[in-house]
């Protein structure tokens, strides 16, 4: 099967540095590829370039079959690349509804011209969304302030989904939480993957991603040391992986 | 992880609910109190009284609502000068144009627009320092408030701008309606009537054109996009920007608009008094924030109404006049309007739950 995403001899340096070293990986439709590596190990400069707010020194970026040049966030927004931060970016006095349509409000017109904002749409088209992917938020008007760290995880899932997103960058996306909403987080991650969207998760937690990966990819020191299919590898050999133990070639 | 668990049943709610609005309980209090204590507190001629000293606070306090809520330590200092710049400014512009052989109503109208955008100037200026150069809104305000402050005492060298028609003083001291009780009811226009005759004016033109604004900007707030953008760059500015939104030409807008409302409150402090004073607007500072804050806005951005500024503002003019009525000098108002300002911010961190819901 054809990549959604390809990335190609990717490198990107800061002044003397090379934080990304030539690397290269893929992501198909409705998979899930974990980016594992310690601090400093390139993961988040690798995606940062996906996602348009670093731009490569080197190398190429192919997204459904096409080369792309992705100079901005807007722009890998518009092509259908979101990412989800760590911090949500999530305005925590504005409500779920509000924050998925932020920046792309939905408005319609009074007395034929005023633009107000159209909230029952906009309400509407969140509960949708959010039924689609089974999230249950005690009411969309309530402001994200009062919801809890997996509710507001959702919403930004959300968010990214109602804009069509064909891939979905995730940093860290269960650091933050407790238990009970890890899993639901998770729950969610493989309900996505069933519906087609490519998913590529950074975290720390081998068990979040062992859970939900089809396939790993191991950075270290910007160069990528290792691919294994999550069904031909274990925690040990990823952690081996990881700190540089052993030199495993493939 | 910050996560607010509020229960919903019984007595709890009720207090959250009387929590939330503490600020209108408290006008009506107060208005009560006063009207106890003070015969005539809510008699028409005590009512008129407010509304007539209205206008500076209201536009002050709209203003501050706005560049408030923008957060990142948002705040216009500058807005008491700018007012008094624009006063200083329309009355010399006006004067000029009478004394160019121009009638009364047509210096005062081109005076009164010019004024409006030389007005925005300083709004612009202080727009350009915090939303490109990233100057704190501290500094920039506090800055202009000192240039603005000089350039009208250079307008006027140091005393105050005259010589005005008096069809502006008409203007500013004029009402919407006027009642001869028992024979005419007229708007605009002041019926002649006989000496002794008795003559009713309801709503002053100072207040109903601050009104409009209110009215217009409630509305902008709540329901726009405009508005919207102001609450998100509030709520999160990487948020805010992340999702699209031009936040650095937005601040411009908020701050010129800040520097709008000052300079309509200038024009009818020049209406209304029939001078241009370089200082007209230096005692309404402190009371635009304390009405911005009463009103339950947070001071770290995004939260905040218009409708609930207003009621802010409501409450320290029935306390400046409640206080003026029972023959406290005016200086006594500075005093409980700072101690009011730092219970309402106290109460705002002691209670984060106060913070509605819903939205």
């Amino acid at each position: 099967m054809e990549y959604l995403l390809e990335v190609k001899n990717l490198t990107k340096r800061f002044g003397g540095l090379v934080a990304v070293n030539n690397v290269s990986m893929g992501v198909k439709e409705g998979e899930v590829v974990g980016l594992l590596g310690d601090n400093g190990a390139g993961k988040s400069t690798l995606i940062k370039m996906v996602s348009g707010v670093f731009q490569p020194d080197e190398g190429k970026i192919f997204f459904m079959g096409k080369e792309v040049m992705i100079n901005s966030p807007m722009k890998a927004i518009s092509i259908g690349i979101e990412t989800l931060y760590q911090d949500l970016a999530l305005a925590e006095n504005l409500n779920a509804y509000s924050n998925i349509f932020l920046g792309r409000e939905k408005l319609k017109k009074v007395l034929k011209f005023v633009n107000v904002l159209d909230n029952d749409y906009m309400l509407k088209e969140s509960k949708e969304v959010l039924e689609r992917l089974k999230i249950e938020i005690p009411s969309l008007k309530n402001r994200i302030r009062v919801l809890s760290g997996g509710q507001r995880q959702a919403v930004a899932i959300a968010r990214s989904i109602y804009w069509n997103a064909k891939l979905l960058i995730m940093d860290e996306p269960t650091a933050a939480l407790g238990v009970s909403e890890q899993k639901k987080v998770l729950d969610l991650v493989k309900l996505l993957r069933s519906q087609g969207i490519g998913i590529i998760i950074i975290s720390h937690q081998l068990y979040d991603v062992f859970s939900v990966a089809d396939r790993l990819v191991i950075m270290r020191r910007g160069e990528k040391v290792g691919e294994r299919n999550i069904k031909e590898t274990n925690p040990d050999e990823v952690v081996s992986l990881i700190v540089g133990a052993e030199k495993v070639v493939q | 992880m910050r996560n607010i668990v509020t229960q919903r049943n019984g007595i709890h709610r009720f207090f959250l609910q009387l929590g939330n609005k503490w600020a209108i309980i408290f006008l009506i209090l107060g208005a009560m109190l006063f009207s106890i204590i003070s015969p005539g507190f809510l008699s028409f001629n005590g009512i008129q009284v407010i509304l007539f000293n209205s206008p500076y606070i209201l536009l002050f306090g709209l203003a501050e609502t706005f560049v408030i809520i923008t957060g990142g330590g948002g705040i216009d200092l500058s807005v008491g000068f700018v007012m008094g710049f624009a006063s200083v400014v329309s009355a010399k512009l006006i004067a000029l144009f009478v004394s160019m052989g121009m009638n009364d109503l047509s210096s005062i109208i081109t005076g009164i627009v010019i004024t409006l955008v030389i007005g925005i100037i300083p709004g612009f200026v202080n727009g350009i320092l915090i939303g490109r150069l990233k100057v704190p809104p501290f500094i920039a305000t506090f800055s202009m408030l000192g240039i603005t402050h000089g350039i009208s005492e250079l307008l006027i060298k140091g005393v105050v701008a005259k010589n005005l028609p008096a069809l502006a003083g008409k203007i500013g001291n004029g009402s919407l309606i006027y009642i001869v009780p028992g024979k005419t009811v007229s708007f605009f226009i002041k019926p002649l009537i006989q000496r002794g005759g008795q003559l009713i004016e309801i709503l002053p033109i100072v207040f109903v054109i601050p009104f409009i604004f209110i009215l217009i900007f409630a509305f902008i707030l709540k329901r726009t996009k405009f508005g919207q953008h102001t609450y998100a760059i509030g709520g999160n500015v990487d948020a805010a920007i992340r999702a699209g939104i031009d936040v650095k030409n937005h601040l411009i807008k908020i701050y010129m608009l800040s520097s709008f409302f000052a300079t309509i409150a200038g024009i009818l402090y020049m209406l209304r008094y029939i001078t241009g004073k370089a200082d007209a607007g230096v005692g309404f500072l402190l009371d635009g924030i304390a009405a911005v804050v009463i009103g339950g806005a947070s001071l770290y951005g995004g939260i905040g109404s218009v409708w609930k500024t207003i009621i802010g503002c409501f409450i320290i003019l029935v306390l400046e006049n409640g206080l003026r009525m029972l023959g406290f000098p005016t200086f006594y108002k500075y005093i409980v309007v700072g101690i009011v300002l730092i219970f309402a911010v106290l109460v705002d961190q002691l209670f984060p739950e106060l913070i509605h819901e819903e939205v």
